[in-house]
């Protein structure tokens, strides 16, 4: 046996682990308030920390921006060590980057080369957070894996479902990127985030003098930190061996006449103005994306909206798959106000949105989460 | 929590005896011992003594004892001062006279060593890198088949740090030496674990770490046999017959040599009761965790370490699991944790991705008690129980069987 030190005061010896609770800590204040949260409960906490992308893997991408508070930057894993050193519970770092890499960084790639608009954090969230990071969680002997997200997880007794909700901050309401959350996941996942503003989340890190308690909010893609992810797929696709270079292609309108000439189909999204490189007379946005014909496709903003879009892979969340059309609240992006439409289920996991009113830019590669009040009913990739 | 620790090839604690030597070196006899003043003298007079207890401990003579920052730097010291880096000489004599030179070592040194053969290999250095078999051990044939004429060194480990495989260094010394070859062997995993004797090994450099033999961190010491024309690595003073400049740690020599005597006289004893307490954790293991099996088993390993393979259950996940319960060991090598790849030596024994993630080492020392071994057996099993548990697919496996 070796002798005592400082640190021998570690709570008492998890044998049955009951009551262990780990904790994803990114180094930010959300998800070491979290563990502050859940100790203060009285709960045992284990800290873990996803070592994800390698900072330092794409030549082209160093030097931009500063090295600190990037996604599994050493600094944002020595920050999380420093809050569970203050907080006296063991942490630690285990990696997924094959993971993290074959299931988020090439699907991101593929799907802005194939002109879709990917969300990196829900593939995050279905398949690397809540999936190798939950089991381990679990085969370290933890009961459940808890998140910094801001949403709420109930169980409904009387469907024997668990329910997954709104955060009570609305502002700071995340669980539009948790509809692929399967009852497997959620019955394992804690969010005590969500009862929460983002002023007492500051305020609890604050009083329990958290060495993160100051440290800003990350607001970009993880991996991509400098906010440039054209670049980042430049980079990504050079690695690969294949480049993008020759990516130039037309930008067209409705009729298919060649108005102007792009860089790359992958720097464009639905509804977007920017970067269209012309001066016309009224403001064209982005329609569609031909990645076929390497096109993109522009028009006015009347154009823009759509009644309906169909959905795929289709997760039923806190109801089972219903077998008529639904009435729901609907979100087409993460910024969007939900509006009233009806699903209608598919076969083989597709489904019918119609909106009651024509909505602005659906975009292909987005998710459409569908609400009843503050329950999440389920969501699915749009096409 | 009471804490058991069996992790001993990544680190030992200083012996309190070794302690005690170093702590008068801080402050109360803090000289430099290259000071021409009394202070200086008696420091010097201590690296000195040091030095002696060192040469002991391998049957070296002490003049031929540099101490260095570690068992990397030894290395590190001794492959490139044989192949005679600077860089700028060695591409001048690949450019200009097309001189190749040749470099043979193994697939399970360690980093230190293979790194540094990589970067030379990057230089245009011919690198062998010898296979081992299953248990780890080198075919002295192979190697004998792979001396060129233009081979200048020789760098074999003598313990493995992972599966504790013992290597025949005094055939390959023989080898070497009829053949004029430097031979250089990484010893750092068996100095103070089991006997050395430069002469009877023929080598003529080798790399020993304070700090896995009861010393210090940040010590080790180079053997470089009388008339072996070494190159410096670093530049500075003409400390320790110019072969290593910079000031000497006097303290952590001090604990090294210390460390070295305490060594020297306790081996036996301590090889003979260190062996039958990881004879015991590894029998108990196989018999209470179904399908387990030790990595290497068959080869010639040093008393102290055991390295098994767990089917069915993560490597990293275990070693989490057996923290929080209290126990400490290690999956592969300290200096690769959190590494995707599987350790380069368990797959160098011919093991599989998945079965080299599955294992784990534990490595006893100097105070491992019985009682440490019994903690070991109660606690291991049932974590590879609960991770199995929880693993869809070894559960299939085992019902298909």
């Amino acid at each position: 046996m070796i002798a005592a030190t400082q640190f021998d005061t570690l709570p008492g010896r998890a044998e049955i682990q009951r009551g262990l609770i780990a904790v994803a800590m990114s180094g930010g204040v959300d998800s070491s308030a979290v563990a502050a949260l859940l100790q203060q409960q009285g709960h045992t906490v284990v800290g873990l920390t996803m070592q994800l992308w390698n900072q330092r893997r794409l030549p082209e991408l160093q030097g931009d921006g500063p090295a600190q508070h990037r996604c599994c930057s050493l600094d944002d894993v020595y920050d999380a060590k420093a809050v569970a050193q203050h907080l006296n519970f063991p942490h630690y770092v285990v990696n997924f980057e094959a993971q993290f890499e074959a299931r988020v960084v090439r699907p991101f790639v593929d799907q802005y080369l194939a002109g879709r608009t990917p969300i990196a954090c829900t593939n995050c969230n279905n398949d690397v957070k809540f999936e190798p990071l939950l089991r381990m969680a679990r085969q370290i002997g933890a009961e459940r894996l808890a998140t910094g997200h801001y949403a709420r997880v109930r169980r409904n007794e009387e469907t024997a479902r668990c329910e997954l909700l709104r955060a009570r901050d609305d502002s700071k309401d995340q669980s539009y990127f948790l509809w692929g959350l399967t009852q497997e996941q959620l019955s394992r996942s804690e969010f005590p985030l969500g009862e929460l503003t983002k002023e007492e989340v500051r305020a609890l890190a604050r009083r329990a003098n958290l060495p993160v308690a100051e440290k800003p909010e990350s607001m970009e893609l993880c991996f991509v930190p400098t906010g440039n992810y054209v670049q980042f797929i430049h980079a990504y696709s050079k690695e690969r061996g294949i480049p993008l270079e020759n990516a130039e292609g037309n930008i067209v309108n409705e009729a298919g006449d060649v108005i102007g000439r792009h860089n790359g189909v992958h720097g464009f999204t639905i509804g977007q103005r920017k970067g269209l490189g012309f001066a016309a007379g009224k403001p064209l946005y982005v329609l569609s994306i031909d990645p076929e014909k390497n096109r993109v496709v522009v028009g006015e903003d009347d154009v823009l909206r759509k009644t309906n879009c169909e959905l795929e892979d289709v997760n039923w969340v806190s109801i089972e798959k219903p077998q008529v059309p639904l009435r729901v609240f609907a979100k087409i992006r993460h910024k969007h106000d939900p509006a009233p439409a009806t699903v209608e289920p598919l076969d083989s996991n597709s489904a019918r949105v119609t909106f009651d009113a024509p909505q602005r830019a659906i975009t292909p590669g987005q998710a459409a989460v569908f609400y009843d009040g503050d329950r999440v009913v389920g969501g699915g990739w749009i096409r | 929590m009471s804490r058991v620790y069996l992790d001993f090839n990544a680190t030992t604690p200083v012996e309190p005896e070794v302690l005690d030597a170093m702590l008068p070196y801080f402050s109360v006899e803090f000289g430099n011992a290259a000071s021409i003043h009394t202070p200086g003298q008696r420091a010097r007079a201590a690296v000195e003594m040091a030095r002696e207890q060192v040469a002991s401990l391998i049957g070296a003579r002490p003049q031929e004892i540099v101490f260095t920052s570690g068992g990397t730097e030894s290395d590190n010291h001794a492959i490139f001062g044989i192949l005679a880096s600077p860089v700028a000489q060695l591409n001048l004599a690949v450019s200009s006279a097309r001189t190749a030179r040749h470099l043979i070592t193994t697939t399970i040194e360690h980093e230190a060593v293979l790194n540094a053969c990589q970067a030379l290999d990057k230089e245009g250095v011919a690198v062998t890198y010898l296979p081992v078999d299953r248990s780890g051990v080198v075919d002295v044939d192979r190697l004998r088949a792979a001396i060129r004429p233009e081979t200048v060194l020789i760098t074999i480990m003598h313990a493995n740090n992972e599966i504790g495989t013992v290597q025949p260094l005094e055939e390959i010394g023989r080898i070497a030496k009829e053949a004029d070859i430097y031979l250089h062997t990484d010893a750092v995993q068996s100095a103070g674990k089991i006997p050395i004797d430069v002469t009877t090994l023929q080598v003529d450099l080798l790399s020993l770490s304070g700090h896995k033999l009861c010393a210090p961190k940040g010590i080790g010491a180079l053997y470089v046999r009388g008339g072996t024309r070494l190159r410096q690595f670093l530049y500075g003073g003409h400390h320790q017959r110019g072969f290593r400049p910079g000031t000497e740690n006097v303290a952590g020599i001090v604990g090294l040599g210390k460390a070295a005597e305490i060594a020297r006289h306790s081996l036996e004893d301590d090889a003979t009761r260190i062996a039958l307490l990881r004879d015991k954790l590894q029998q108990g293991l196989l018999e209470r965790v179904p399908q387990s099996r030790v990595n290497a088993a068959a080869a010639p390993r040093t008393p102290n370490t055991t390295n098994l393979v767990f089917p069915g259950v993560e490597g990293e996940a275990l070693l989490i699991a057996l923290d929080l319960k209290g126990l400490a060991c290690s999956t592969g090598a300290a200096c690769s944790s959190g590494a995707i790849e599987p350790s380069h030596v368990l797959t160098a024994i011919g093991l599989a991705p998945e079965e080299a993630r599955a294992s784990l080492r534990f490595s006893l020392g100097r105070r491992t008690t019985p009682a440490d071994i019994d903690f070991a057996l109660s606690v291991v099993p049932a974590a590879v129980a609960q991770l199995r548990d929880l693993s869809p697919t070894y559960r299939k496996a085992v019902e298909t069987r």
